[in-house]
């Protein structure tokens, strides 16, 4: 597993990097060591939730995506437009003219992914009637918690419903449309994700779920709101161009998921922190009279991700205004469009000491001895985040007893101590 | 035995939100000795409930873990008020929680049931007035 090359958004600036333990003790996979003074990722545990980029004051975490000049290696470019964007302005709550602003900076077309999301929701209601769903079913939607659960609880990976994120269908919907409308090629056109978070980047270049993406190329909303926001003034002629309903508008603020699906027994949970708390008790068996599970990584749903502009609690309002008069849901994917993922995502093991179990056990012994030495005060300045994780990485051979500043200072005081009383001997 | 690994904890019986906490510990254990995640399952669900019993009906205990490499034993002893009929106790649905702790969503006198469900060998003895000890044994291999 450990060979597999994990390709990942979220990246260090190593030059703002100041060590110090925000980021160490807030990700969720414990994923991040302070060495030599500088933050680094470990690449088999992130899960590119982007924790790290909200967390960090100096703003050495960052994620990797597409540039605008990206571009320029397409004939014909659509921008596949989330619908946190729509939250992101506070000059205006109208899509069309957000959407025509697109076209104007570089897009010679727009198609919304709320399109697909409701295609996703419709599909998700057939699926929980149907029955054949194990309960409590998760929702396959926020990749970040689909990476979560492929490395912390693999026990349910068999509860997360086998569909397509909305975006890889829209984009094939949205590339077949342009096809039948143009005459390029489908090599000739560019698809163009405009993204709220870091972790769908990593999913189109490395899906969990998916062969091969759909979608050619990520943006972040950050990246595109500069650009756009210069133009929202300029624009005369404001074209028709959503098609979207509340369904799969509200996608972007957490509970848009669940109310979509028509579910009654639904917990909708955003925040890493909170998903967590809720799979252990899915994993537990105590989330029993629970039929479906909303969960979302970033605090109040993808309009809390990473890369947007706007507080999410001010995005969050908006999107409500926006949806306020629209009909429920319009379809817009063709039917023949696959819903179904291609394949489950795979079990990555690894928080397991070594794969041959007695060496595993005893390593397990060792690090509880070693761990009780260590103060338990979890302060994460030997790098580790906390005194068990240090006690781990001693015995996975990384780390030493002498990182723990306490258990150094200790040494040191009895060297000192050693020498005052050789000195007094030889005095 | 070698290579053997053994836990003892108390569970406190006096704050219900802390039920539960050390099958969470167990279960991490578990995780980084890298045991398939059936077994895993099978010790956290009939711990976990064994733990919440030792909180509403015996005020705390202690639970002995011992993990060795072809199975885990937990032990787990209070001294609570002990169980008048065992086999009765063992049917589903029996169940003698108050309204209070079944407001909470427990006692729906599926404790039990479920350990042996999940386990691979369930062993009780009790006496009344004296205690309670349970031992559940899963099975690595």
């Amino acid at each position: 597993m450990i060979d597999e090359i994990y390709w990942h958004s979220v990246t260090l600036e190593r030059n703002n990097c100041k060590g110090c333990t925000n980021c160490l003790k807030l990700c969720p996979t414990q994923a991040i060591r302070i060495q030599n003074g500088k933050a680094k990722i470990l690449k088999e545990r992130c899960i590119d939730c982007g924790e790290c980029i909200r967390v960090c004051p100096y703003h050495a975490k960052k994620a990797v995506t597409d540039g605008f000049e990206c571009l320029e290696n397409y004939k014909f470019n659509i921008a596949l437009v989330a619908p946190a964007f729509y939250g992101q302005f506070s000059k205006t709550e109208d899509v069309d003219l957000i959407l025509t602003a697109l076209t104007i900076i570089g897009f010679d077309d727009v198609f919304e992914v709320a399109q697909g999301a409701q295609a996703i929701s419709a599909k998700t209601q057939e699926l929980l009637e149907s029955g054949q769903l194990l309960k409590p079913a998760i929702s396959s939607a926020c990749p970040a918690v689909s990476r979560l659960i492929a490395v912390r609880f693999p026990d349910l990976i068999k509860n997360i419903i086998p569909l397509r994120s909305p975006m890889e269908i829209s984009a094939e919907h949205a590339r077949r449309v342009a096809i039948k409308h143009t005459n390029f090629k489908s090599e000739e056109i560019g698809i163009f994700f405009i993204s709220p978070c870091a972790a769908k980047a990593t999913a189109v270049k490395d899906g969990l779920s998916v062969n091969k993406s759909e979608v050619d190329g990520v943006i972040s909303i950050k990246d595109t709101y500069l650009k756009l926001a210069q133009q929202l003034g300029n624009i005369e002629n404001v074209k028709k161009l959503t098609h979207s309903g509340k369904a799969g508008i509200l996608w972007a603020t957490s509970g848009g998921e669940s109310r979509a699906t028509h579910a009654e027994r639904t917990v909708s949970v955003d925040g890493i922190h909170n998903v967590i708390n809720v799979l252990d008790d899915i994993e537990d068996d105590r989330l029993g009279d629970i039929d479906y599970v909303e969960a979302l990584a970033c605090p109040g749903g993808c309009v809390g991700g990473p890369l947007t502009t706007e507080n999410n609690f001010v995005a969050r309002s908006r999107i409500k205004r926006i949806c306020k008069h629209l009909p429920q849901r319009i379809h817009k994917i063709d039917d023949d469009i696959e819903r179904m993922w291609d394949k489950p995502p795979v079990y990555r093991p690894v928080m397991k000491l070594d794969n041959n179990i007695k060496t595993a056990m005893q390593m397990a012994i060792e690090l509880d001895e070693i761990r009780d030495r260590l103060p338990g005060l979890d302060c994460g300045s030997c790098g580790s985040p906390c005194c068990h994780s240090l006690a781990e990485d001693i015995v996975r051979g990384y780390a030493k007893e002498t990182d723990c500043i306490f258990l150094l200072k200790e040494k040191l005081n009895s060297l000192i101590q050693q020498m005052t009383d050789k000195k007094e001997e030889n005095d | 035995m070698d290579n053997e690994i053994h836990y003892t904890y108390s569970v406190d019986g006096s704050d219900f939100t802390l039920a539960g906490e050390i099958s969470s510990k167990v279960k991490k254990t578990l995780r980084q000795l890298g045991l398939p995640s059936e077994i895993i399952r099978k010790v956290a669900i009939s711990m976990y409930e064994a733990e919440i019993n030792m909180v509403i009906h015996a005020n705390g205990g202690t639970i002995d873990v011992t993990i060795d490499s072809d199975k885990i034993r937990v032990i787990l002893k209070d001294t609570g008020p002990g169980i008048p009929d065992i086999d009765k106790a063992m049917q589903e649905g029996f169940s003698t929680a108050t309204n209070e702790v079944r407001e909470l969503g427990f006692g729906a006198g599926m404790g039990l049931p479920n350990i042996k469900k999940y386990s691979d060998e369930m062993n009780i003895s009790s006496m009344v007035g004296q205690g309670t000890t349970m031992e559940l044994i899963i099975n690595i291999i």
